[in-house]
């Protein structure tokens, strides 16, 4: 067990090193001189200061010690400086990503809780109403585009019914709570802010179940396809044949051998929840990652794009990782 | 005091509910089960045993459904009973043994909670208790080391060892009556002597009564004082086993007995086996007479128009036959088999001669850190074959005769070693040099369904490789070659048109050897041929590969697990272990007086035999390349000198073996 682990790390890490290699050698193969575009034409006319230029940024160097000295800087959490803000990269993708990690993760537990159940529902009553109702549910939720949903959403219980609170993820007049993570959740409730955590968790309530929708149509399919698949192996009749209650065998059995096609989509798809919520943040106007990329590619800004993407591989990768090790704890076969 | 039966069923009718409409599955099945006794039902795929086993338990699933009669267990109906109390007597008063050992434990739980849920869930047991009461079961069922066993996941045991845990099961809550529905169909011989032998012994000790359900009547006879044979869902003869083997009193029965070869019998001089043609009958237009009569060679005027009852035909003995029923025996068939003298293959040179062969197969990297790990499938196998003659090649799965196979016709490329086909050298040829050859060395899978394209039509499969080799043109000449190829193996030349799913098993087989026919070959290898057929398409597929022999002169490597078949069909045969060839002789010889002692051990695990040796164990890993005798691990006579590798020697004209104690292993004397 101990080795798996170790060894699932160490791919992990190796594919990071290669995630950062891509990041860097689309970074450096983009169309366009850096020369002329910073520089001008007539400073660009003159050698010396296009040597001078350069050297200053390294760019005289050959591509491999490039690629050294820019992973030396990614070791030291170093992304370089966003040409649209003048911060540091590393800095603005803290100052967005809890918003984005909180909504995607609220998102997913949406979709698992809601998946999960629907899907066992529709396997063990099939073609039934539970059967017909969540086909249509995951139908809905994975054909519908998010912008629409989203506006949809927002219309009827917002402008309509008025019972959720507005876009945004507090209300305009209150204040954040003090920051330790990042996460307003766990922020408010550290700070003992029933009020401020309250508000939080209303604003959260539109955009999660907006951007869950896809993922609670795909999680519900699959958790049915896979406990029907389950359902027709042969020790689920032997342990009828041995008078085991219908309940026991659903959930001790056929349950356990379900989850597992149903881990590896939402690994996958709580990655896509991370990088994939431009839409939903641009409607709800959260100050999230995605609207920090959808900035960023408008203005390109390529040092921040790279800075997002690495962060997004990376965190591909653990999701990845979490996987893998859930894998080892629901099969025994992948154990050694 | 009359004893209350365990199971009496009465005139069971079980029907699937299809578009075309009810097809009658079980139809109108009776028997008795007393307390301890044990009862066989054999038949055929489709004859409804199994369904009838399903039923027993009410565990059908839809479109199955039961419209009638009567089960009594205990005297108590089951088809009465609510769904509650069926619960309640199932895996606790009667339980059921299903046949794939592989697919039937939960492969994420581990084997003790498997083992202990009924126990609790039935309260019998308190989980503290169930699990010493696990373990000592799983002891009792020869399974070593039960207590770390017990805490380990299926994939860590074999097929044997999963099938021992089934049967810890099975008698986990101390039943009155066991279903096991081919429970060793999927095991090798050796494995599945032990099995049986382990149910026989279950029996004397718990006093359960067992109810086997099995193709094979070899295996009933094992374990089962009585046998009914069920045919188009009718029990057509009950009686006991020795008595249906010896003189059965049904055509179907009679026609089953025959089918297969018997490894007790003397070898008579003529290999062909007693097939009757045609199949089953559509159960959907049943027959209003006798539902063989189609087939059968007794059939009188009155099979056509009336349908015979189950009735005595002598103490003891019911058959449902009109002519047995009038008192008529059924002739003895003429004892099958063939005692000539083999072909001995000194004189003539060899159409094939393998030398040295080895074949090691790397395995997938489990992750980057770990080693590279090997399986040892082939090491070092020294083999001729005279032209014209039938190699049999046998041995428990790997032993590496599948791979033998897949070596001499190059699908895979060999480790080591060389191959010498008709004089040329093939082992380490070029693709491209092999070309010509493949055209003359043909060869026959066992599951002729993933073998044949399913979108293709028979026609084209057939045409293909002639096409292919550029024999022939597209049109009226490779349709002539079809319908003459169909004609060659028995099948009706009108049906080039159809696709490989309206066929039948034994049909699919037929079409796969006439695509090995197509391209005129010197030699086929068959590998399990006939294994996944039922045993009347057996002998029909087994008379047709002789026929086909001597008409066009072939000669065939036929590899098999069926001893009895191999002794019956081939004239020489080399028994293979872990990747070796253990002893090779002529098949009279080899039968009669094995040198080797895994020979002996074979030979005497087929089912249907009296003596039997048990072996212990199961063969060891080929991961690891075997050092020594490859058999000493199990060998009932190994001694240290065994630790070096004893050389394959001939010891008697024509007879190899590769044990330093040839012959000193006897085998017990055949009935
Ligand atoms: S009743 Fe007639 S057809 Fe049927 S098995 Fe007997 S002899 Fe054959
Ligand atoms: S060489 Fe030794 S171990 Fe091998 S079969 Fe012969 S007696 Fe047994």
């Amino acid at each position: 067990m101990l080795r798996y682990v170790l060894t699932r790390l160490l791919g992990a890490a190796v594919m990071a090193v290669l995630a950062i290699l891509v990041v860097f050698l689309i970074a450096n193969t983009v169309p366009g001189d850096p020369v002329l575009a910073q520089l001008g034409d007539l400073a660009a006319s003159n050698p010396d200061t296009v040597m001078e230029w350069r050297a200053k940024w390294g760019l005289d160097l050959p591509l491999w010690e490039r690629y050294g000295l820019f992973l030396w800087g990614v070791l030291h959490g170093d992304l370089g400086i966003s040409i649209a803000s003048q911060r540091p990269v590393l800095a603005d993708i803290a100052q967005y990503a809890p918003a984005t990690i909180e909504l995607a993760t609220i998102a997913f537990v949406v979709a698992l809780a809601v998946g999960i159940p629907l899907g066992i529902a529709a396997a063990v009553r099939r073609d039934s109403w539970v059967d017909a109702a969540a086909r249509v549910i995951s139908l809905v939720g994975v054909s519908s585009p998010t912008f629409w949903l989203a506006f949809i959403m927002l219309a009827i219980f917002y402008g309509g019914l008025q019972i959720a609170p507005g876009p945004g993820r507090l209300d305009p007049i209150a204040f954040p709570p003090e920051e330790v993570t990042g996460l307003f959740l766990i922020d408010s409730l550290l700070a003992g802010d029933w009020d401020t955590f309250h508000d939080t968790a209303a604003h959260l309530v539109l955009p999660s179940i907006v951007l869950a929708a896809a993922t609670i149509g795909l999680i519900t399919r699959t958790t049915r396809a896979a406990m029907l698949e389950a359902m027709q192996q042969d020790y689920v009749r032997v342990s009828r044949a041995k008078g085991l209650r219908e309940r026991f065998i659903i959930l001790r059995h056929v349950l356990p051998n379900a989850l597992i096609p149903v881990v590896t989509l939402g690994g996958i798809a709580y990655a896509n929840l991370l990088a994939g919520a431009v839409m939903t943040e641009t409607v709800f106007s959260w100050p999230g990652l995605g609207r920090y990329t959808f900035r960023s590619a408008a203005a390109l800004d390529f040092p921040a794009i790279m800075g997002i993407t690495l962060v997004v591989s990376v965190s591909t990768l653990l999701v990845n990782l979490l996987v893998d090790l859930s894998y080892a704890a629901l099969d025994p076969r992948v154990r050694r | 005091m009359r004893e209350i039966p365990v199971l009496e069923v009465k005139d069971l009718r079980t029907v699937f509910l299809t578009d075309a409409g009810p097809v009658r599955a079980v139809d109108g099945v009776s028997f008795t089960v007393m307390p301890g006794e044990t009862l066989g039902i054999v038949g055929e795929s489709g004859s409804g045993k199994s369904v009838t086993a399903l039923s027993l338990l009410r565990l059908l699933e839809e479109p199955a459904r039961i419209v009638g009669g009567s089960i009594r267990f205990q005297g108590r109906d089951l088809l009465a009973m609510d769904q509650e109390a069926l619960r309640a007597l199932r895996g606790d008063r009667i339980s059921m043994v299903f046949q794939d050992p592989m697919t039937g434990l939960n492969p994420v739980v581990r084997i003790l909670r498997q083992l202990t849920e009924h126990m609790v869930a039935h309260g019998r047991a308190t989980p503290a208790e169930a699990k010493s009461r696990a373990i000592s079961l799983l002891g009792r069922m020869g399974i070593t080391a039960p207590e770390r066993s017990a805490a380990r996941f299926p994939h860590e045991f074999s097929g044997g060892m999963r099938q021992r845990v089934m049967l810890g099961i099975g008698f986990a809550n101390d039943p009155a009556l066991l279903i096991a529905d081919e429970p060793t169909t999927a095991l090798d011989v050796t494995i599945q002597a032990q099995i049986l032998d382990l149910l026989r012994r279950l029996n004397g000790e718990f006093g359960t009564a067992i109810v086997l359900i099995s193709h094979d009547l070899g295996v009933i006879a094992d374990v089962c004082r009585r046998v009914a044979v069920m045919y188009a869902g009718e029990v057509v003869e009950e009686a006991g086993t020795a008595a249906v083997l010896a003189d059965p009193r049904h055509p179907y029965a009679w026609a089953l007995v025959n089918a297969v070869p018997r490894i007790g019998t003397p070898l008579g001089t003529d290999r062909r086996l007693v097939a009757i043609e045609g199949a089953p009958p559509d159960p959907l237009a049943l027959p209003a007479g006798c539902r063989f009569a189609p087939r059968c060679p007794f059939r009188i005027a009155r099979c056509e128009t009336e349908h015979p009852p189950l009735a005595e035909v002598a103490p003891g003995r019911l058959a449902r036959c009109w002519v047995t029923q009038a008192g008529e025996v059924l002739p003895k068939a003429g004892v099958a088999g063939f005692v000539g003298t083999a072909r001995i293959p000194v004189a003539t040179q060899p159409i094939l001669s393998v030398r040295g062969l080895e074949k090691r197969f790397p395995l997938p990297r489990e992750s980057l850190l770990a080693p590279r790990r090997v399986v040892h499938a082939v090491n070092g196998i020294d083999l001729d074959v005279a032209r014209g003659e039938t190699l049999g090649v046998v041995g428990e799965s790997g032993c590496g005769k599948s791979t033998l196979a897949r070596l001499i016709t190059r699908i895979h490329a060999p480790s080591a070693g060389s191959i010498v086909f008709d004089g040329q050298e093939i082992g380490q040829a070029s693709a491209a040099e092999i070309r010509p050859l493949r055209r003359r060395l043909q060869m026959v899978f066992q599951d002729p369904y993933a073998s044949l394209n399913p979108r293709m039509r028979v026609g084209d499969i057939l045409a293909e490789p002639l096409i292919a080799h550029g024999l022939i043109g597209r049109g009226a000449a490779a349709r002539e070659r079809v319908t003459e190829l169909l004609a060659t193996v028995g099948l009706n030349p009108a049906w080039a048109t159809r696709c490989p799913h309206e066929f039948s098993g034994g049909q699919r087989q037929r079409i796969s050897i006439a695509r090995a026919l197509a391209l005129q070959p010197d030699m086929i290898l068959a590998d399990e041929p006939i294994s996944a057929l039922d045993v009347n398409i057996q002998a029909q597929i087994l008379n047709l590969m002789l026929d086909l022999q001597q008409r066009m002169g072939l000669t065939y490597l036929f590899i098999a697990h069926d001893l009895a078949v191999v002794r019956h069909l081939c004239d020489r045969v080399a028994v293979l272990y872990l990747g070796k060839v253990m002893e090779l002789a002529p098949s009279a010889e080899l039968f009669a007086r094995p040198l080797h002692p895994y020979s002996s051990v074979l030979i005497s695990a087929v089912p249907g035999r009296a003596g039997r040796i048990l072996l212990q164990g199961e063969p060891p890993s080929t991961l690891a390349k075997p050092t020594g005798c490859p058999f000493r691990g199990r060998c009932p006579i190994a001694r240290p000198i065994c630790e070096t590798p004893p050389p394959l020697v001939e010891h008697a004209p024509g007879c190899f073996a590769a044990c330093h104690f040839p012959g000193e292993f006897a085998p017990p004397p055949s009935p």
